[in-house]
């Protein structure tokens, strides 16, 4: 769409959005620093002891010369302003600490299943923008048909429905009763991940975290596709004699799409929510097992880092929906 | 050349959007519901000697029957009777967690709207960056250093969800100080206090108790989750989250009946819940759009 706006409208347009993604940034990393310095703080305000957690019941035979070199070798008892300094330069070059409960370095753990759930969310995100595309366009072609008041009748009560539920009576019909589809994990007993396992054993997490996602993004472009038909531009080209699938995709979907894009960004909390809870039903070897546990065994490095990581694709969620909106809309980039 | 005959426009069912239906259809069913619930879950345990922790290993895993409606669990439990004292568990966190937070948002919306400057800024600033962490990770974070326990929940859940408030309450009252009755009470003498207690908070009242409501399903859909990521109340006390943890179980040796009751049943109160609200609020600002949050 930019195009109809060649020459220096293009030209101001990358400026404008060069300035929103600087600015957007510039909220975005004092947001992480404060994040996780508040993490930092909560942490170290609970009553957890580090290093009697490292050595349990053995901290009553272990010598206090090697529990007081632990310390001094963690810091542990430094101000939490110098502990915070020392994690975040350690973070900055990749070194996120170690985590207790799962004797592995943080950053090796989350190196190890952030592949999983980034293909989990990635898949089922997209499948639910193509499902809110489609059901919401028809849904609003057929206003008032019983199409329209099924789609947004099971949107409505797949909003209620909690997403783990969900999971599960989709576990038991299509993996325990009928037995299609694998129901659990990646692989199907020891053998090696194959691209086609992987898409088959891909296919119930995903349907379950796309529908679950789906029903904002549904009634969102039904409610906008309403509200364009009675837009000026929308009456001209009906008035023009053309089709309605014409008028649809060519003018009414484009401009009620806009919003849409914004949606996109404050959605993202939800989908990573949702994430957590199918990995968890489906046994996903991504990050959800990792952050119960971390979140059971009062393991905070790694805990911190899932919970700082997150925010930051939230963050660059937001920045990415409003570079495209300039980008779809150039009176926004025009503005600046 | 062209075609010059007359031909009719092609018919197009691209119309403008219908207005509701009369508030009747959503109101009647959802109070009625609600109603039922309501009874169910307030009166059925005072009046009605039952156990729910009761166990019989003799009727364990039996699917739903005449005697046992919903069936009964792993242990022998009866599942219906289980639903209604989780949903008394799980809107008891709720209401309290929404009330909890609506009035912690409430004072911080307040405060940043009438003092305004840069202590506004601040604490948006601060509101927008707690927005900004996922809810059910915070919560995980809140209830892993408190413990998993009812109380940790419920202030897991407060914390995580008054952001909402504060932002409502703060553009009411922004938009509040600029009209001529709060400049009146100025004039008349009225201590800042006073313009708060007397004036602000009154007219922003209808939205917090309207938001409040709004956020219970909400609330009790964050308990749900912690619950079954066994992160929520103890394993045997009777939430919706942990039946639908333990019917996971039981799902393998086929016994669906154990985890579809307490999912239903939280569906059709939560349905409820916002279609009351959904009305309420339509009255409250007829302008809103109606579909999108019903």
């Amino acid at each position: 769409m930019t195009n109809a706006h060649p020459g220096p409208a293009t030209r101001g347009t990358a400026r404008s959005i060069g300035r929103i993604a600087l600015r957007r940034l510039a909220f975005a990393v004092p947001v992480l620093l404060v994040v996780s310095f508040a993490l930092f703080v909560l942490a170290k305000a609970s009553p957890f002891d580090p290093v009697e957690r490292y050595f349990g019941v053995r901290i009553i035979g272990a010598s206090p010369e090697r529990v007081a070199q632990l310390r001094e070798n963690w810091g542990v008892d430094e101000p939490v302003v110098a502990q915070y300094w020392a994690w975040l330069t350690h973070a900055v070059t990749g070194d996120l600490g170690d985590s207790l409960s799962l004797q592995q370095p943080v950053s090796a753990v989350i190196g190890d299943r952030l592949g999983w759930t980034v293909l989990l969310v990635s898949v089922g995100f997209a499948l639910a923008l193509v499902l809110g595309l489609l059901l919401g366009t028809l849904a609003a072609w057929r206003q008032g048909s019983w199409l329209d008041r099924s789609i947004t009748g099971s949107c409505y009560a797949l909003e209620a429905a909690p997403v783990f539920w969900l999971g599960l009576a989709v576990l038991y019909v299509f993996a325990l009763q009928l037995r299609w589809l694998p129901g659990g994990g990646v692989t199907t007993g020891s053998e090696p991940p194959s691209v086609g396992g992987v898409a088959l054993h891909m296919v119930l997490p995903v349907t379950v975290l796309a529908i679950s996602q789906a029903p904002w993004f549904v009634l969102f472009v039904r409610q906008n596709l309403l509200e364009s038909f009675t837009q000026d531009h929308v009456i001209g080209a009906r008035s023009r004699g053309l089709p309605d699938h014409l008028v649809v995709s060519g003018h009414a979907l484009r401009t009620s799409l806009l919003p849409f894009l914004t949606l996109l960004g404050a959605r993202l909390p939800e989908l990573i929510t949702g994430a957590l809870l199918v990995e968890t039903v489906f046994s996903w070897p991504g990050i959800a097992r990792a952050t119960v546990e971390a979140a059971l065994n009062v393991d905070f490095a790694l805990l911190g880092a899932l919970t700082v990581m997150a925010t930051g694709v939230v963050l660059l969620g937001n920045l990415l929906a409003d570079v495209l909106y300039a980008l779809a809309d150039p009176r926004v980039a025009l503005d600046g | 050349m062209a075609d010059l005959t007359w031909r009719p426009a092609p018919r197009s069912r691209l119309t403008a959007a219908s207005p509701p239906r009369s508030p009747k259809w959503r109101l009647l069913p959802s109070a009625v519901v609600l109603g039922v619930v309501a009874v169910t879950v307030l009166v059925v345990p005072l009046f009605v000697e039952l156990n729910e922790q009761y166990v019989d290993l003799a009727i364990a895993n039996r699917p739903p029957s005449a005697a046992h409606l919903f069936g009964t669990d792993e242990l022998g439990r009866d599942v219906l009777l289980r639903c209604v004292y989780a949903l008394r568990v799980s809107l008891t966190v709720g209401v309290v967690a929404a009330v909890i937070s609506a009035v912690a948002g409430t004072a911080v919306g307040a405060l940043a709207g009438s003092i305004g400057g840069w202590f506004d800024r601040i604490v948006m600033r601060v509101v927008d960056a707690i927005a900004s962490v996922p809810h059910l990770l915070l919560g995980i974070v809140i209830v892993a250093i408190l413990r998993p326990s009812l109380s940790a929940v419920i202030i897991s859940i407060a914390l995580t969800h008054w952001l909402t408030a504060a932002r409502i309450v703060r553009s009411e009252v922004l938009s509040l100080r600029t009209r001529p009755f709060i400049d009146a009470a100025i004039m008349g003498g009225a201590t800042r206090l006073q313009v708060m207690t007397r004036h602000l908070l009154p007219n922003v009242a209808p939205q917090v108790l309207l938001a409040t409501t709004l956020m219970v399903p909400h609330a009790v859909w964050h308990e749900t989750a912690l619950s079954f990521l066994g992160l929520g109340l103890p394993p045997h006390a009777a939430s919706i989250g942990n039946m639908i943890n333990d019917a996971q179980r039981s799902l393998l040796i086929g016994g669906w009946w154990m985890s579809l009751a307490p999912g239903l049943l939280l569906i059709v109160t939560t349905l409820a819940v916002s279609g009351v609200s959904g009305v309420w609020r339509d009255r409250l600002n007829p302008k809103r759009r109606t579909e999108l949050t019903w």
